[in-house]
Formats: structure tokens, C-alpha cells, sequence
């Protein structure tokens, strides 16, 4: 489904700032993978879906998307595959936009766009099935503009938008980092559902240990622009957070940054 | 007064295009500026070459898409910052306009022209009914504009103006939503310029100049009485905007302001409508979109509501 071959991305290079932050990367999802990323700060995990996304260019390796090249595609046309979630609750959605015009953005990911009308009522009628499985009342609310939503809203909804037209890639990026726990959790288990709902090829950064064991079918921790550590869907089973702590400590000179959370 | 609301009513076309860039958009373009004369530029000069003035007016709007794309390219394609791309556009459309003229002006009194009907019945200036056609066309395109926004390229174009990265991320080419948007501006600026031209008799070359902030203070002024919540009050608001902007310039020169001073007016009152609505005790004067909704406390404070330009003439 997702083959990353050699990607390799450098920063500022040949000045005093050059930064390596993907090395040679190599990277394989299959149909239905649900794989958990977790590293220090400057790991480069963040760069890996920028790269996946379009957002930033490689300078080597090659990116597959369902058997398609699309190194060479802009980020507006990768979106047709790719869909993502951002740390930060306001980046997924147009705050002065309705949650039903949000919603019919998000419907046509990727397709043209025409002078056909934005909300329909057969469209709105699957936005409140969509809506209702979150379980925040947001099905009522079809008319009300995102920007009055609470930050867990938001993400939830953003979740929804990237999930619900089933984009061959899921990128999740640190998605619950920016709210407070009890809005976390619900995110997480909406994630979760989502996904599996979906059948989701999904790729999801974390700084929450306890998060990326429990969710998904793989786990990968990356240091300095590399996979330095894999669990396969029966290690991953058994992994515990002092076990991976144990991995994390094999690495020389990686430390977590001060945002991880063991528990 | 007739005058003033007729003028009011063309220019709530220009004010529409404005709305487009500026608050959907959220890109400040200047190229209103140039457009605005090249549509009139246009539209003069094909009507005394014996052109039919429906297609001339039609051409004029065509103009000044051509301008916005040429901004639009500037700006996403160049990289260059959304203001100067406006304001390089604009100055080269200064000689441009000079160029399609072949000259300071073109006078078009006794050509034939849209408003050679009206004026033959006697409508324009004496009698309501010339304000009535214009409303009624100006109305025919704030529809046209509500109607576009609520399409699904409407929408990711607000999108773009509201959440560049989102929309992005869903697919949507912004360079092309940006350019796009430009251009369906600057056409109904254009056109606005071919109206204005048609109206008062001539092209000049230096009649588009401060028209942007003739923009602003519609779009804000229309918008601070009338909000801005949902579309279709949104650009409602803007032609209102356009009218009460030419009414208050109207008493102004009532009042016997000198008429080189309008431009130092019009400033004054996009100043005043931009700080006013953050100041103190005027933060507390509820618009009529307050009122309707039942949320202010009482009528009393309508008419402050409607006075609220009234600073800016003092400071005029």
C-alpha cells in the first residue's frame, strides 16, 4: 500500500544549519497496517509524513501509494491518498465554515471541485450518520461554525474529515498531543474506531507511549532519521512501556523529549 | 440624494468584487485600483468605436479579469506578496488604461449606452425608478455571488481564505482558488468601471484611483451595521456599504466640504470603521444583526448604531 525506498530529506544543506532528517529510510505498510511512531524530538518522524503528505520534498528515495510514484506530485494532488490529521485542533479544519461545509470539503478529497451545490440535502443526511458515531452531539449542530467548537471537537471532527472518504493512507500526527487528557482519550478511542471502521492503512506519530502500544498492529521508534526499532503485530503484543523504554535506551546519546509520556 | 444612491448602487457592484478578495479571500488587492479604470477604459473605447455597449460593458468585466489573473500569477506563481503583486499590476495598468484610451479621457456623451435608455425615459437622477433598475441588477449579482460561494468550488474557496493549509490537505489546488478568486473580482470590478463610465458620461484615467479603500469602507461600513455572519447578509451588507458610503460623501459635500477633500474622507471613515468597533463604550452599541437577534437590551441604542459614521465627518 505505502513503500518508502531510500527516502532520504536534508535541511539547509551545505550551511552551517544542515540538519539530516530522514536517512535512507525504508518503510513498507500493507493493506490495513496500523503503524504507531515514536521517537525523541528531531527524529525525524514528523519530516517522514510531511514527506508522505507532499508537504516537503526528498531529495532521494522513492514514495509509493498504492503502486503510484508520487514523489514528483504536489501536496493538493497527493491529497487524493492521503489523508491527515494535525497536532494543532485548529489546522484540520476552516474555522468560519459551517461543520456541513467542513464536511462537504472534506467529501470531495481530491475529486473536482464544480458549481454544484456545496450541502445537499442527500449529503447532509450522511454527515449526521458520519456525525452521530462520534458521540458529541455534533449531529445537531450542523449549521454552527467550527470555530465555535472546544479544541477536542475540532479534532474529533478532523478525524472524521480525514477518515471518512477512506484515503488509502491515514496520517495522524501527534493528533492528541494538544489536548488535555480526558479529550485525549476520547480522540484516541475515536481513532481507533475510525480506523478499524475504515480499514485504514494508518501511520501515526506519538510522544505517548502508552498510546502507541495500545493502538495499532505495528510500532516503529525512530532516531536521528531512521528506524532504529520495529515491532511486528506479535512483539508488539507483548510490549510493555519499560520494555520499549529499555529499546529507547539501547540507542546512543537518544533521549525522549520532555513531552513523553510513560503512562 | 437620487444621485448619490444611483452611484451607490453601481459602485455595490465594485463593493461586491471587493468583498470577494478582501473578506473571502482575505488577500488586500490593489489591482482594484487600475481594473476598476481599465474596465471603463475598455468599455468607453469599444463604444466609440460603434460597438454595441452590452458587449462593451461585457468586455470591460473581461478586462479586468484579465487584470486579477495577471495579480493571481504575480502572487502564486511569482511569490511575490499579495500586496505589491496588487500594486504592480495596478501601476502598470496606469499606462495600459492610457494606452487603450489613447489619451487622459473619452467622453462618451453622445454615444449610445446602457444608459441611454434610461436616461431617454427620464429615470436616472429625477425619479426612484433608475435606483430601482440598478438595485435590481446589482441584487441579480449579489445572488450570483451568494450562489457561487455556496458551490463546492465556492466553498474551497472560502477554505482558502479561511484555512489554507486544510483545504490543501483536501485536495485543493490554492493557486488556483487564489487566481480564480482574483479574477472574478477584478471582472466585477471591471465592470463596475464600465457602469461608472457609462454613467457619468466618460472615461478618465485617474477615476480608479482610492477606489480600494472606496472598497474598504463599503465592505466594512455595510458590514458593521449589517454583520457579516452568513453570506447572504454578508454581501447584502456590501451594497448597502456601497450606498451609505456615497450618502455620507453626498452630505458631506452638503455640508460644504470641499470636494478635494472626499479622499481624505474616505480614509477617515475606513479608519473610523476599522477603530471604533474596538473602542470602549462603542463596543457596547449592538448592530442590527444584535438587535434582530434579541441579543441587545433595548431600541434606544439604534440610532447610535446609525450614527456611528458620524465621527468620521467631524474628523473630516
Amino acid at each position: 500500500m505505502l513503500t518508502i525506498d531510500g527516502v532520504g530529506k536534508t535541511f539547509f544543506p551545505g550551511s552551517v544549519n544542515e540538519r539530516r532528517a530522514l536517512t535512507d529510510l525504508d518503510l513498507r505498510l500493507d493493506e490495513g497496517d496500523f503503524v504507531t511512531v515514536i521517537g525523541s524530538n528531531g527524529a525525524g518522524k514528523s519530516t517522514l509524513l510531511n514527506a508522505i503528505a507532499g508537504r516537503i520534498g526528498v531529495d532521494t528515495g522513492r514514495i509509493d501509494i498504492d503502486g503510484t510514484t508520487v514523489n514528483r506530485l504536489p501536496e493538493h494532488r497527493r491529497a487524493r491518498y492521503v489523508g491527515r490529521v494535525f497536532q494543532d485542533p485548529m489546522a484540520g479544519t476552516a474555522p468560519d465554515l459551517t461543520i456541513e461545509q467542513n464536511l462537504s470539503l472534506a467529501l470531495l478529497r481530491g475529486e473536482r471541485r464544480g458549481l454544484g451545490r456545496g450541502v445537499t440535502k442527500k449529503r447532509r443526511e450522511r454527515f449526521v450518520e458520519e456525525l452521530r458515531s462520534l458521540e458529541l452531539g455534533l449531529e445537531d449542530r450542523l449549521k454552527a461554525k467550527v470555530g465555535l467548537l472546544s479544541g477536542g471537537q475540532r479534532q474529533a471532527l478532523s478525524l472524521l474529515m480525514a477518515g471518512f472518504t477512506r484515503p488509502r493512507i491515514l496520517l495522524l500526527d501527534e493528533h492528541t498531543a494538544a489536548l488535555d487528557p480526558q479529550r485525549a482519550a476520547l480522540v484516541t478511542s475515536l481513532t481507533g474506531s475510525i480506523v478499524a471502521q475504515g480499514g485504514l492503512t494508518t501511520l501515526m506519530v506519538t510522544h505517548n507511549m502508552q498510546q502507541a502500544i495500545a493502538l495499532g498492529n505495528r510500532l516503529i521508534m525512530m532516531h536521528e532519521g531512521r528506524i532504529v526499532f520495529e515491532a511486528d503485530d506479535a512483539a508488539k503484543r507483548k510490549l510493555t512501556v519499560e520494555a520499549l523504554m529499555a529499546e529507547f535506551g539501547k540507542v546512543k546519546g537518544a533521549s525522549f523529549d520532555d513531552r513523553a509520556m510513560l503512562g | 440624494m437620487i444621485g448619490a444612491v444611483e452611484l451607490g448602487l453601481l459602485y455595490g457592484v465594485m463593493a461586491l468584487g471587493v468583498y470577494l478578495t478582501f473578506r473571502v479571500l482575505r488577500f488586500p488587492d490593489l489591482t482594484v485600483d487600475g481594473s476598476f479604470t481599465t474596465g471603463a477604459a475598455v468599455a468607453a473605447s469599444m463604444i466609440v468605436a460603434g460597438q454595441s455597449p452590452v458587449l462593451a460593458t461585457l468586455a470591460g468585466a473581461g478586462a479586468g479579469l484579465v487584470a486579477g489573473v495577471v495579480t493571481g500569477l504575480l502572487h502564486t506563481k511569482g511569490h511575490i506578496d499579495g500586496l505589491l503583486a496588487g500594486i504592480l499590476t495596478m501601476i502598470a495598468l496606469w499606462s495600459v488604461n492610457l494606452r487603450i484610451m489613447g489619451g487622459a479621457n473619452v467622453p462618451l456623451l453622445r454615444e449610445d449606452t446602457l444608459m441611454t435608455p434610461l436616461r431617454d425615459a427620464d429615470l436616472l437622477g429625477g425619479t426612484w425608478l433608475g435606483a430601482l433598475a440598478f438595485l435590481g441588477g446589482v441584487l441579480v449579482l449579489k445572488l450570483l455571488v451568494d450562489w457561487f460561494l455556496a458551490t463546492d468550488l465556492g466553498l474551497a474557496i472560502q477554505a482558502t481564505g479561511n484555512n489554507k493549509q486544510m483545504i490543501k490537505s483536501l485536495g485543493v489546488d490554492t493557486d488556483f482558488t487564489t487566481i480564480l478568486t482574483l479574477a472574478l473580482s477584478n471582472g466585477l470590478v471591471g465592470l463596475c468601471g464600465a457602469l461608472v463610465a457609462q454613467y457619468q458620461g466618460f472615461a478618465d484615467i485617474s477615476m480608479g484611483i482610492g477606489l480600494i479603500l472606496v472598497g474598504l469602507a463599503s465592505v466594512i461600513l455595510g458590514q458593521a451595521v449589517l454583520g457579516q455572519r452568513v453570506i447572504f447578509m454578508a454581501s447584502l451588507a456590501v451594497v448597502l456599504g456601497a450606498v451609505l458610503y456615497r450618502i455620507i460623501i453626498y452630505v458631506a459635500l452638503q455640508v460644504g466640504l470641499n470636494p478635494n477633500d472626499m479622499k481624505a474622507v474616505t480614509a477617515a471613515l475606513v479608519v473610523a470603521a476599522l477603530l471604533l468597533p474596538r473602542w470602549g463604550p462603542l463596543k457596547r452599541v449592538p448592530s442590527w444583526r444584535d438587535l434582530r437577534g434579541g441579543r441587545a437590551n433595548g431600541r434606544a441604542a439604534a440610532p447610535v448604531a446609525e450614527d456611528a459614521p458620524a465621527p468620521a465627518q467631524k474628523e473630516a
